[in-house]
């Protein structure tokens, strides 16, 4: 099966391969750091000109989740766009895509250190939502616990057999789970950083997304 | 020719020394548009490409810059300074000679932009951000010549497309501007002339006395070289004989791994405490600087090195040369043995070190052809659009320009003469827009058309693309240092430092250290005192056995007996004959064997080692569908070993060269290879920005991994510009399909399939080989399954 289940304050979680996480209770999906319109933005300001696939690439991947899961409540996680100006600046065509993906579901955008504020799209702006146990926010806070964050974009390298396989991670203990990116156009932090490091508990694991999600002891 | 000026002659005269035919000719050819000089080193070259210029310069009359010196190494360029600084002053000329590269200073930078010296000395990375300033045609104004030295290995990679595209913008701010190129051997002078005259100009190729032909032999060992393996440790005691009875010898390597490995043991075994260091690419800066310096004082007996000494830097009193490990190509042999005996008319004096025994025959058939003087080359392809997008970027940084201006100068290059106008466009579209199928950065365009010429759309852009000029790929490199001490000892690949877990150790500048970890960007190791190290190989290049060199070997094979051999080597040649047959020429020769409870196939295609390790990949694919179950293969530059389940009896339809064709195709495109070649070119192109300014403040996870940029191209856009220039750029290079179809046009279908009850000798040091790769598609899967339940078990979860 393409998840890992793993509870959090009492609530049983599903990690899935994609990095998208799924409570299954709620039938709901939540969804981290998708930075849509990232290669606008980094045009704008002068950068190279990436392939402008990221956003369509991101939707697809988000819309088979959603099929898969059938899930009825969406939380993307903050840092859903690259910034207001790149979320303004979407093809028509993605804006319908993001609006037809809402249709029927309760959609709630969790706002991020990229996009504070509200944005003229569908759905709801919370800086933070929390549901029966667990909080849904863009940065972890210390001292939390039931938390559900984004923000670091966790990543995990395995060396195996002399072959380096480096995958994004959700990073799980008993008072959080951070999740990976799910935007095409992301890179990962790796959970060394003294960030993830002291923010976790010495007995956390590392899910790791891909075909089949597996967890490890996270490295530190 | 004009009469030398009196105080150039007098210098000669002062010393009894007369000017050497070759820098005469340069003088009489002084005026002419474009000149190439063949000449081998120490033969006075550098003083035959500088003496117009000082002639010219002799009367104090001219102002400004005169003459434009480039080298492929900085160090050359400071080296050059110092050893014509001498003669300039000697012969109280009125000359202002600067270099001017990465590592000078902003202020030094500044000061030669505003005033610039008669000769300036740098590097093309250095020239091509010279260019992108807007004071570019005042600086360049008075400019007269320019003198390209080592021009042969510049003209190897696309640093020399790189330069060769600034030559044709210096041509436009200085119209009179004079060519002169100094190369060492080589087996192309007029293709060399070609790249390096404004085309279609005519370029006057001068050869200097090559002087006396070099001894070469192999080194005469008491015990026989192993069956595989690229360590030559078997020769330590013979080559430290040799370094005893010289003054001082370099001891060259194909790898970095290598001339560790063997610096190593060399050390082990070295109980006169001769003085011998190492020097090759990954050292860092300090330690590099070090050898040199230890070597031009005449401190040390000898040098373990790499590729990194192939070029330049003048050494006179190296008297012996050791090649360890067959040098795969004859003229980079040549230009190694070169290094040895700098004195003019003194023959220079080299030693081949086979590392096993099929380099034995190898090691051999090198040495005739360089006896013969018999240079290896392949054809140089096209030159590379990815070079022309970074021209591109550069021209608009020094200001607006038209398409049309852009295109006639860049036609001028020698490798882009036969550019099209649809290419060209093609590259100024991709700078201007990202040209993708879907127009997104119409507000956004990097270059902006505005009356009719190109331009920044923001100028503030320009800094942040002269911050990633250059085309040295240096794969990603991370810098090793000592964990407390903080002193660097060189750098590693990112792949090689992933693979590490602490506690591991590895040998890096002839030491031993352990791996403790990451600390942002850096490998923190401790100092190991072990004998053996756990893990020796950290990839350099592999380079594969040339075409002309493989097919010498395949001539050799056809002899009745072997006298030129060791009889170890010509005894082995003799059984595979008896028990098998060896491989010829015309025909392709396949063994079938069992052994060790699987079947083998054995496939001596000669074809080096990239093509033999893409047929690998093919002809296991192709096995895989027709149910042949293979296992897994290796290459080496002559064979490729495929394991498996089944028995094959007859090869010949596995070969068919359409199937193969049709086989890369799909394989090809998810391959790491052409992730790797992506990565590169997309970078040269200005895709990617390795150098952003305040990058490093945001962290790690701001940046994303350009495997990303590929799969999401593929996805999209598959037939991008730069998707097409990677693949063509793949297939000449890592995956060196050419030779493939080289092979399939040479045997064109006379392959013979033999079965043998048992391995034969010629395929038995496959066995050996390091490097097997596994046929199975979900193997990463499998081994991230297999490696996180142990990670899981060692920690009690599971």
């Amino acid at each position: 099966m393409n998840a890992h289940p793993f509870t959090l304050a009492g609530a049983q979680l599903q990690a899935r391969g994609s990095g998208a996480l799924h409570w299954p209770a709620q039938n709901l999906l939540c969804v981290s750091d998708l930075h849509l319109g990232k290669s606008e933005r980094m045009a704008r300001r002068g950068g190279a000109t990436l392939p402008p696939y990221e956003t369509r690439d991101t939707l697809e991947r988000l819309d088979a989740e959603l099929v898969a899961t059938g899930a009825q409540t969406v939380i993307c996680l903050g840092d859903s766009f690259d910034d207001r100006a790149a979320a303004l600046a979407l093809s028509e065509d993605e804006k319908l895509w993001i609006t037809r993906l809402q249709a029927g579901r309760r959609w709630v955008w969790i706002e991020g250190n990229h996009d504070p504020g509200p944005i003229d799209l569908g759905g709801t702006h919370l800086a933070e939502l929390p549901i029966d146990a667990l909080c849904f926010r863009h940065i972890a806070q210390p001292g939390q616990s039931g938390e559900v964050s984004g923000h670091y974009h966790p990543k995990v390298r395995i060396s195996a057999r002399g072959r380096a396989i480096s995958r994004p991670a959700f990073l799980v203990d008993g008072d959080r789970v951070i999740l990976p990116a799910f935007g095409t156009y992301t890179g990962g932090l790796r959970s060394h950083d003294a960030a993830l490091a002291t923010l976790m508990r010495p007995e956390a694991l590392a899910i790791l997304t891909g075909p089949s999600p597996r967890p490890v002891p996270m490295q530190r | 020719m004009q009469p030398l000026p009196a105080p150039i002659a007098g210098w000669f005269d002062a010393r009894g020394w007369s000017i050497h035919p070759h820098q005469r000719d340069m003088l009489a050819r002084a005026a002419d548009p474009a000149t190439l000089l063949i000449a081998p080193t120490g033969g006075g070259k550098t003083l035959a490409g500088f003496l117009p210029t000082l002639a010219e310069l002799a009367d104090g009359t001219h102002k400004g810059l005169h003459t434009l010196y480039i080298s492929p190494l900085k160090a050359l360029a400071a080296d050059i300074k110092r050893n014509l600084r001498t003669p300039v002053e000697e012969m109280g000329l009125p000359i202002r000679i600067d270099d001017r590269s990465g590592d000078t200073s902003q202020t030094r930078k500044k000061a030669q932009r505003a005033d610039p010296p008669h000769i300036l000395l740098t590097t093309p990375e250095s020239l091509a951000l010279l260019i992108s300033y807007p004071d570019a045609p005042k600086i360049f104004a008075g400019l007269q010549r320019v003198i390209v030295d080592e021009i042969h290995a510049l003209a190897e990679s696309k640093r020399g497309d790189q330069l060769f595209l600034a030559l044709s913008r210096l041509q436009t701010l200085a119209p009179g501007l004079r060519r002169v190129g100094l190369s060492a051997t080589v087996d192309n002078p007029a293709e060399i002339a070609t790249l390096l005259a404004r085309h279609p100009d005519p370029c006057k190729i001068l050869m200097a006395d090559p002087g006396p032909a070099p001894q070469i032999d192999m080194l005469e060992t008491a015990e026989a070289p192993p069956w595989s393996g690229g360590g030559a440790a078997y020769a330590i005691p013979a080559v430290l004989d040799q370094v005893r009875q010289h003054r001082t010898t370099l001891i060259f390597h194909n790898t970095r791994a290598q001339a560790e490995i063997f610096f190593h043991n060399l050390w082990l075994a070295n109980e006169d405490s001769l003085p011998i260091g190492i020097h090759h690419g990954s050292l860092a800066r300090e330690s590099r600087e070090k050898v040199e310096a230890a070597m031009a004082a005449g401190d040390l007996r000898a040098i373990v090195c790499t590729g990194s000494l192939d070029l330049g830097l003048d050494w006179g009193d190296v008297d012996l040369v050791i090649q360890v490990g067959a040098p795969k190509n004859v003229k980079r042999l040549i230009q190694r043995i070169g290094r040895a005996n700098h004195r003019y008319n003194a023959p220079s004096k080299a030693l081949l070190v086979p590392a096993n025994r099929f380099e034995v025959v190898e090691c051999r058939a090198a040495l005739e052809a360089a006896r013969e003087n018999d240079l290896d080359g392949a054809p140089r392809g096209p030159g590379p659009l990815d070079v022309l997008c970074q021209h591109i970027l550069i021209s608009a940084c020094a200001g607006p320009l038209t398409a049309d201006q852009l295109f006639s100068e860049t036609i001028t290059a020698g490798p882009y003469a036969a550019l099209t106008r649809q290419e060209f466009d093609a590259c100024l579209e991709f700078v201007a827009t990202g040209g993708y199928a879907f127009r997104a950065y119409d507000r956004w365009q990097r270059l902006m058309q505005r009356d009719g010429l190109w331009q920044l759309r923001d100028p503030r852009a320009a800094s942040r693309i002269r911050m990633n000029i250059g085309t040295i790929q240096d794969a990603d490199l991370m810098k090793v240092r000592l964990r407390g001490r903080g002193k660097p000892l060189g750098e590693v690949e990112e792949a090689f430092a992933a693979s590490l877990t602490p506690g591991d150790t590895f040998l890096i500048g002839g030491r031993i250290v352990r791996y403790e970890g990451l600390r942002e960007l850096t490998v923190e190791v401790s100092p190991h005192a072990a004998r053996k190290p756990k893990i020796a190989v950290f990839s350099g290049t592999k380079f594969a056995t040339s075409t002309q060199l493989s097919q010498r070997i395949l001539r050799m094979f056809r002899q009745d007996d072997w006298p030129e051999l060791p009889a170890h080597t010509s005894d082995w040649l003799h059984l595979q004959r008896q028990m098998s047959r060896l491989p010829e020429t015309g025909r392709l020769l396949v063994e079938s064997f069992p052994h060790d409870g699987r079947e083998h196939l054995c496939v001596y295609g000669f074809a080096g080692r990239n093509a033999q390790q893409t047929l690998g990949l093919l002809l296991t694919k192709r096995m895989e569908e027709t149910g042949l179950a293979p296992l897994g293969f290796v290459s080496t530059d002559y064979a490729t070993l495929i394991w498996g389940l089944d028995p094959v009896t007859d090869a010949a339809p596995l070969f068919e060269i359409n199937a193969l064709r049709d086989g890369l195709e799909g394989w090809l495109a998810g391959n790491a290879v052409m992730k790797r070649t992506f990565r590169a070119v997309a970078t040269i192109a200005g895709l990617i920005e390795r150098n952003t300014p305040g990058a490093r403040k945001t962290g790690r996870q701001a940046t994303f991994s350009s495997d990303i940029l590929y799969d999401t191209l593929l996805k999209y856009e598959p037939d991008h510009l730069l998707m097409r220039v990677t693949r063509d750029e793949a297939m000449r290079g890592l995956v060196d399909f050419a030779r493939i179809e080289e092979l399939a046009a040479r045997v064109g279908g006379r392959i013979d399939t033999l079965r043998t009850p048992h391995v034969t000798p010629l395929a038995a040091p496959l066995l050996l080989e390091a490097g097997k790769v596994p046929v199975q598609g979900a193997a990463e899967e499998r081994l991230l399954a297999e490696e996180t339940e142990r990670l899981m078990q060692a920690a009690g979860l599971n």
